[in-house]
């Protein structure tokens, strides 16, 4: 088991979240689409280096910026 | 009693064709979250009884993020519970995420009635919900409904009575996941599909090199197929039409008013070598009903159509992710390219649809850009019909030219605009195959909308540059602005008229053009500059309306710059 962030997982890996760094207002958005501590998520792809990423929770596609997707650590196998 | 419905649930669940639906009012509904940024209202006949019912923009949760949520969720307890009924409608495709706005409503004890919509596509993937068992759970009126067909509607009116708050604990974020998932457990069940070309496609259109290619393929066609239409609606039925039908009784109509008569110069307008030329008289049933019906019509046709087709199958969120990191460089996020694809139709629908943005700075760049940088459809109708007989070269060397000042001029805001631009966060709906009844009620809307609100302003704008050319009002304007438009520009000083009128309605100030008798490269400058311009009066209006008098004094002052700039610049460096 080892932790990384969001962006740093590979195409069609799977993870949990372990820890997510943001402010009151982003961690309740976050909450209320379903990323919370614990989730199980898989990431579908990301854009060049600095660009959005694109992960599967539950049974919807999210797409996070950058910057966002930075926030989110995942304990991956 | 009930005197209020409410529609509520997350964005892009369906809310507005229910709505459509209860009230028989017709919105605009497309596949992407944020169709619906504002409120709407509509009355709905149940039993003896007439009641509001609200359509709130979608929401996540309770605790709203961005205006728009906010504003929902504050209308909720604006009345008295037991007066208002709230529909809580559902994509039934994805349950377990929409159940956590679910159970906060019924936490905070409003009167819920749920409706299980797009039952008919979760059965097509294979998901089956027991909607028995889920009412039984959460204590409230359960509903499958399918709203594009209509399936479930009735049945959805006649439990509303049966609404009442019902008790439930208050839960923490996480309890209240534990309970969604313990709910799915019982309710949910998944068959397994193998995967359907569908899936392969969404996965292809969100990677970087096969999306890329699909974006890139998907806008080529899109805009050909758009040019193809307009032509061909101008060529086969509106031109035959006016020239065949309408020229002769006008012909006649001008004999009998005499030529040197007022009113005919009202009317008819002037005679081009004799005859009465439609781009050219400029007279309010010549030039004005030619303008609208067979120059700009017809693409605002085609351009709807076509745009209706990517909204509802769900291509543009793709497109939103794909371009999200030029974007940042203009201040921006990705989704903000929603805004800027509905302003290549109208800019005033582009400007609205940036309350979909979080922040102010966002909506101030989001808002100059599309007002400067996007030409409407009906600015573009006239760059076609002033350049397409140059060689295609000038046609895209206007957009090309846009583009460019387009990234400078967002770089430039993204450095200077004060305040914080919020990071991309959004869903991506699966792609659907669109709803021809959706489709064409949506077209009808905008076609509709764009004749209400554009053809007065044409007759007005046409009337009052025939009024002032008639009393050589101009003169005085032209005087002033010689300097600027001949010297820095290279236009004749006449083409000031134009440029001023084009800020009133753009399709007004070709008219004024053609008899200027421009070359190719001074019709070029001026179509540039009438794309920097705000397109129409009513943008300026709108932009006023969403961001203030001193957003909008800024924006114009930047739209005078970059004209100046661009004309200037184009002027020296074209031979």
């Amino acid at each position: 088991m080892k932790k990384i962030s969001l962006r740093q997982m590979k195409e069609k890996q799977k993870g949990t979240i372990c820890d997510i760094a943001a402010g009151q207002a982003l961690h309740n958005k976050f909450m209320s689409m379903g990323i919370y501590h614990g989730r199980e998520i898989a990431k579908i792809s990301s854009i060049g280096l600095k660009g959005p990423v694109a992960i599967k929770v539950g049974r919807s596609v999210l797409v996070l910026g950058h910057g966002v997707a930075n926030k989110i650590t995942v304990e991956v196998e | 009693m009930i005197k209020k419905v409410f529609l509520i649930g997350n964005p892009n669940v369906g809310k507005s064709v229910v709505f459509s639906r209860l009230t028989g009012v017709r919105v605009i509904s497309s596949n992407y979250a944020g169709t619906t940024v504002e409120i709407m209202r509509g009355m709905l006949k149940l039993g003896e009884q007439e009641i509001e019912v609200v359509d709130l923009p979608g929401t996540y949760s309770l605790e709203p993020a961005s205006k728009s949520e906010e504003v929902a969720v504050s209308l909720l307890y604006e009345y008295p519970k037991d007066e208002i009924a709230v529909i809580n409608i559902v994509d039934s495709t994805n349950l377990e995420r929409n159940l956590y706005l679910t159970l906060q409503l019924l936490e905070a004890g409003l009167p819920v009635v749920v409706s299980l919509n797009m039952c008919d596509e979760a059965k097509h993937n294979g998901v089956s919900l027991e909607v028995d068992k889920l009412e039984k759970i959460l204590g409230v009126p359960v509903i499958s409904t399918c709203a594009v067909t209509g399936s479930g509607i009735k049945l959805l009116l006649e439990r509303i009575h049966e609404v009442k708050p019902v008790l439930r604990e208050k839960f923490s974020h996480r309890q209240r996941w534990q309970d969604i998932g313990a709910i799915i457990e019982r309710v949910q069940h998944l068959t397994h599909r193998h995967h359907t070309l569908r899936e392969i496609l969404e996965d292809a259109s969100v990677r970087p090199f096969s999306g890329a290619l699909i974006a890139i393929g998907v806008l080529f066609v899109s805009f050909q197929v758009v040019r193809f239409i307009g032509e061909n609606l101008i060529s086969r039925i509106a031109d035959p039409v006016f020239f065949n039908l309408y020229q002769p009784l006008l012909a006649k109509l001008s004999h009998f008013l005499g030529e040197e008569s007022f009113i005919h110069h009202l009317l008819i307008g002037d005679l081009i070598n004799g005859r009465i030329d439609f781009k050219q008289s400029l007279g309010l049933l010549t030039t004005a009903p030619y303008i609208e019906f067979a120059m700009v019509l017809p693409y605002i046709i085609s351009f709807y159509f076509v745009l209706g087709l990517l909204e509802d199958i769900g291509i543009l969120p793709r497109l939103a992710m794909l371009l999200d990191t030029l974007l940042h460089h203009l201040g921006l996020h990705g989704f903000a390219i929603i805004p800027v694809l509905l302003g290549f139709g109208c800019n005033v629908p582009g400007i609205l649809a940036t309350r979909n943005l979080e922040s102010r700075r966002e909506r101030f760049i989001a808002a100059t850009l599309i007002s400067i940088g996007v030409p409407c459809v009906a600015l573009q109708a006239m760059i076609f019909g002033l350049l397409g007989r140059f060689s295609g070269f000038y046609v895209s060397g206007v957009y090309l030219v846009l583009l460019v000042v387009w990234l400078i001029l967002g770089i430039i805001l993204n450095h200077t605009a004060k305040g914080y631009s919020p990071e991309f966060l959004v869903e991506i709906p699966p792609y659907r195959i669109p709803s021809l009844a959706t489709l064409w009620h949506k077209l009808f809307l905008r076609i509709k909308g764009f004749l209400i609100e554009a053809a007065p302003l044409v007759l007005l704008g046409v009337l009052a540059v025939n009024v002032l050319l008639y009393f050589k009002l101009f003169d005085f304007l032209t005087g002033i602005f010689a300097p600027v438009v001949k010297g820095l520009f290279g236009l004749p000083k006449e083409a000031i008229v134009s440029l001023v009128m084009g800020l009133f309605r753009k399709d007004v100030a070709v008219g004024m053009l053609l008899p200027l008798a421009l070359t190719a490269k001074q019709l070029f400058i001026t179509a540039v500059l009438l794309s920097i311009s705000f397109p129409c009066v009513a943008t300026f209006i709108v932009f006023f309306k969403e961001l203030g008098l001193k957003d909008l004094i800024k924006a114009s002052l930047i739209m005078l710059t970059v004209g100046l700039v661009t004309g200037s610049l184009l002027n020296f460096a074209i031979r």
